[in-house]
């Protein structure tokens, strides 16, 4: 075989197309295919009976965007709503999990610790274990009269009955402190009407049903990001942190100056999955609270579901479906800008500058 | 032989081709073609002759309340299958809206199915369903408001299948611990208000009403009120009709002696009941099995509602639904025929406590079981649901707004009800 067909430079892109053809295949009909035929959905008039590719379905332009975003109705509220209530439930979700897990990896990662394994695997176990199931065990521990209530009884607070609580904490907190009385907003925010919601409903934070749903949140997926902060932190060289010690850091002065810094990262990392994971929140709604109540607990991903397998409205249901898509792309694209190492953003900026100004002095020459 | 650069390029060729096919075969949205190989062997094509097709293979899906119910379909269906030479494959849907939706999006739908009253009319709008009602057979034995109810565009879509209606159920212990007697039933609005005052305890409350127009409505129908207006081409929920109903009860949960559901920590009005939170509740004849099972030392009585302006109530219903896209609509027909006989509905009853669709049945029914009378005389005043299409998250905003009844801004529900509704018809 001294000479074979293989060594002939233009076979090869050949043999390279054809092996990676069956992945094209499957990532196209899977991937590419289903989202080319939603994106058509959301520009039609499909009602959901046969082919949305069949002879009844018409191309209708942007309507069931605009329907969303530009038309006073009821399918822009329940929008906004769903977009109100993803929006203080990321904010609550995200920082919260990160901490959490950043501050379970660190303690688990000290070698002190006895039994280091045990809480590890502890730690990571509501991770492993199906969400749903997990939900049907924090409807019955928030359940009116559940275990948590029983708990909040013994110093004598009377819980709310959690998932049929649709007050938000940022009212109720306003409430609390005197700014506002919750039965009667100020005309100020109650009256003025922003896309369909009044800055009243705006401002009113998480109900309470939906922070039952944060915690729930927070403790399961706090275990599979601390595993991320966990491996991090073993590639974190013992010298640096020895080093810090010979300096006289204390503690704390580690912490925040050598660990933090090492791990930024995998902190951009978790908050990026965060934000998306957060955003798209679906299973919780589900099976616990299904928008209810008052729907304070409607999510975009959950009401795109309820709005093609339910109402029928498949060409709203996708459109959604691509504006969330968009949302958390601009989301994610702002995040990492901000997160960005801005020594390093610095230095390739002077590199530029430095690079331009040689050029230039290069051209008279 | 180590294989060669050709022969791996080939076989690559090969696997790539055989997925790519299949994707063809699989992957497209047009209906698959129709089996009507059937278990039984006959074979003989479904449309040679109309009254008793033989060879086809039916698919059926039904939501179902349990094992009881589903026994007794699948022993149903597997009797005419039997008897007329075809079969029956029954699917219990975990997901109902989803799976009937993903069938009729396929093209290759369930022939027979569940149809609730509540969403027929938007599958019947886009096509999915066969009109099949107004030319049956004994469709005239029916409920006049069950047909009604399956009514879309001036024709019967289907046939109910069964239905439940709402009732008043009274704790009898503590009825005759306030000192009440059969006498003091209430048969009026007022009534109501003065018995339910005399049961409410600090712990008790005197009537408890699950959440949602589900329950309220009764009280519309009952002041001569509805949602919509009589012929359902605009929505009325603005008229003092309506408005009034809701302030009846509001007034009463704002005293206390009427408490919504959600108020008393249950999920519904039945586990309430049973729970002994309230000493009456407003419910349809399911809670008979669940008080069975999960609340058996509770002793209670069923009576009609009272009376407001007129007697009214609620009606739930479903009927068998026949897809357009069937290929074995005449098997189908006969299937639902045979599931719909006077004797069928008794046997469905006794299975699992669901009412017959028939009035002869019914009669039998009211003979058979005459602790559900209140529920059964429903069927001559009771109001189905709504059912226009493209409602569906319209009801459920009102349904929102309604939620913490004591507090709810009733006019202000009704009013954006009507504008959404309209804009909904309308469009």
């Amino acid at each position: 075989m001294a000479r074979s067909k293989s060594g002939d430079p233009m076979r090869q892109p050949v043999a390279g197309w054809v092996f990676v053809t069956p992945m094209i295949v499957i990532l196209g009909l899977f991937l590419v295919v289903p989202i080319v035929m939603a994106l058509w959905v959301s520009v039609s008039n499909w009602t959901g009976r046969g082919s949305p590719f069949g002879g009844n379905t018409e191309f209708i332009g942007l309507k069931n965007y605009t329907d969303l975003l530009g038309k006073q109705g009821l399918a822009r509220q329940d929008f906004m709503t769903s977009l109100r209530n993803t929006f203080y439930y990321v904010l609550g979700v995200v920082p919260i999990q990160t901490a959490l897990a950043l501050l379970l990896a660190v303690l688990v990662n000290q070698k002190w610790l006895r039994g280091r394994t045990f809480f590890r695997t502890a730690f990571y176990f509501p991770s492993v274990v199906s969400s749903v199931a997990i939900s049907l065990v924090f409807l019955f521990l928030f359940a009116g009269s559940g275990a948590i209530n029983g708990v909040l009884a013994w110093f004598g607070v009377h819980g709310p009955n959690w998932f049929a609580d649709p007050r938000g904490l940022i009212h109720l907190l306003g409430d609390l402190v005197g700014v506002w009385n919750i039965d009667s907003p100020p005309a100020g925010l109650a009256g003025t009407k922003v896309m369909n919601l009044s800055l009243w409903e705006w401002i009113k934070g998480p109900s309470v049903a939906m922070t039952a749903i944060m915690f729930q949140v927070i403790w399961t997926t706090a275990g599979t990001f601390m595993l991320m902060f966990i491996a991090a932190l073993q590639d974190l060289p013992a010298e640096v942190e020895e080093a810090a010690m010979v300096d006289g850091a204390n503690a704390r002065q580690r912490f925040w100056n050598v660990t933090v810094p090492h791990l930024r990262p995998t902190i951009l990392l978790v908050v990026t999955l965060g934000v998306i994971g957060t955003w798209q929140v679906f299973d919780q709604m589900y099976v616990m609270s299904q928008g209810k109540p008052s729907k304070t607990t409607l999510t975009p991903a959950f009401l795109s579901y309820q709005a093609a397998f339910r109402d029928q409205k498949w060409g709203q249901g996708a459109a959604m479906a691509f504006l969330l898509f968009l949302l958390i792309f601009l989301l994610t694209q702002a995040q990492r800008w901000l997160l960005r190492d801005k020594d390093a953003a610095r230095e390739k900026k002077l590199e530029r500058q430095q690079r331009r100004a040689e050029k230039k002095a290069e051209v008279p020459a | 032989m180590a294989h060669t650069p050709r022969r791996v390029v080939t076989m690559a060729l090969a696997v790539a081709g055989t997925i790519s096919l299949a994707a063809c075969g699989g992957g497209g949205f047009e209906s698959s073609s129709s089996s009507t190989t059937s278990a039984s062997g006959s074979g003989t094509s479904s449309d040679t002759s109309s009254s008793a097709p033989t060879g086809a293979a039916l698919r059926m899906l039904i939501a179902s309340s349990g094992d009881a119910e589903t026994a007794a379909v699948k022993e149903a269906t597997d009797a005419w299958g039997k008897a007329t030479g075809n079969t029956v494959e029954v699917t219990v849907a975990s997901d109902m809206d989803q799976e009937l939706a993903q069938g009729f999006a396929g093209g290759n739908p369930a022939d027979v199915m569940y149809m609730d009253a509540g969403k027929f009319a938007t599958f019947a709008k886009n096509g999915s369903l066969e009109a099949y009602g107004d030319g049956f057979a004994d469709n005239d034995q029916f409920f006049e408001a069950l047909r009604k109810t399956f009514t879309y565009d001036g024709k019967q879509y289907c046939v109910p299948k069964d239905f439940s209606s709402l009732a008043l159920q009274i704790n009898t212990d503590m009825w005759t611990k306030a000192g009440l007697t059969d006498a003091d039933v209430p048969t009026t609005w007022d009534q109501l208000t003065e018995v339910s005052k005399k049961l409410t305890t600090d712990k008790v409350a005197g009537l408890g009403i699950g959440v949602g127009i589900d329950r309220l409505g009764a009280f519309v129908v009952q002041n001569g009120g509805w949602w919509l207006n009589a012929d359902n081409t605009a929505p009325a929920a603005a008229d003092a009709k309506v408005t009034d109903a809701l302030k009846y009860v509001q007034d009463n949960v704002k005293a206390g002696n009427f408490k919504m559901s959600n108020d008393l920590g249950a999920g519904w009005g039945g586990e309430a009941f049973g729970k002994q939170l309230s000493a009456m509740v407003i419910e349809g004849n399911w809670i008979k099995g669940a008080l069975k099972n999960d609340f058996p030392d509770v002793k209670y009585k069923t009576v009609e509602l009272p009376a407001g302006a007129q007697k009214g109530t609620l009606m739930f219903t479903q009927c068998w639904g026949l897809a357009a896209d069937s290929k074995n609509k005449d098997a189908a027909k006969d299937l639902i025929k045979s599931l719909t006989t006077a004797e069928q509905q008794m046997k469905f009853a006794d299975a699992f406590g669901v009412m017959p669709s028939r009035t002869d049945a019914a009669q039998e029914y009211k003979t058979k079981y005459p602790e559900d009378a209140a529920f059964v005389a429903g069927g001559e005043y009771g109001h189905g649901p709504i059912n226009v299409p493209d409602l569906t998250d319209v009801v459920a905003e009102l349904n929102s707004q309604l939620e913490k009844m004591g507090t709810a801004d009733i006019a202000g529900a009704t009013k954006s009800f009507d504008e959404n509704a309209a804009s909904a018809m309308g469009g």
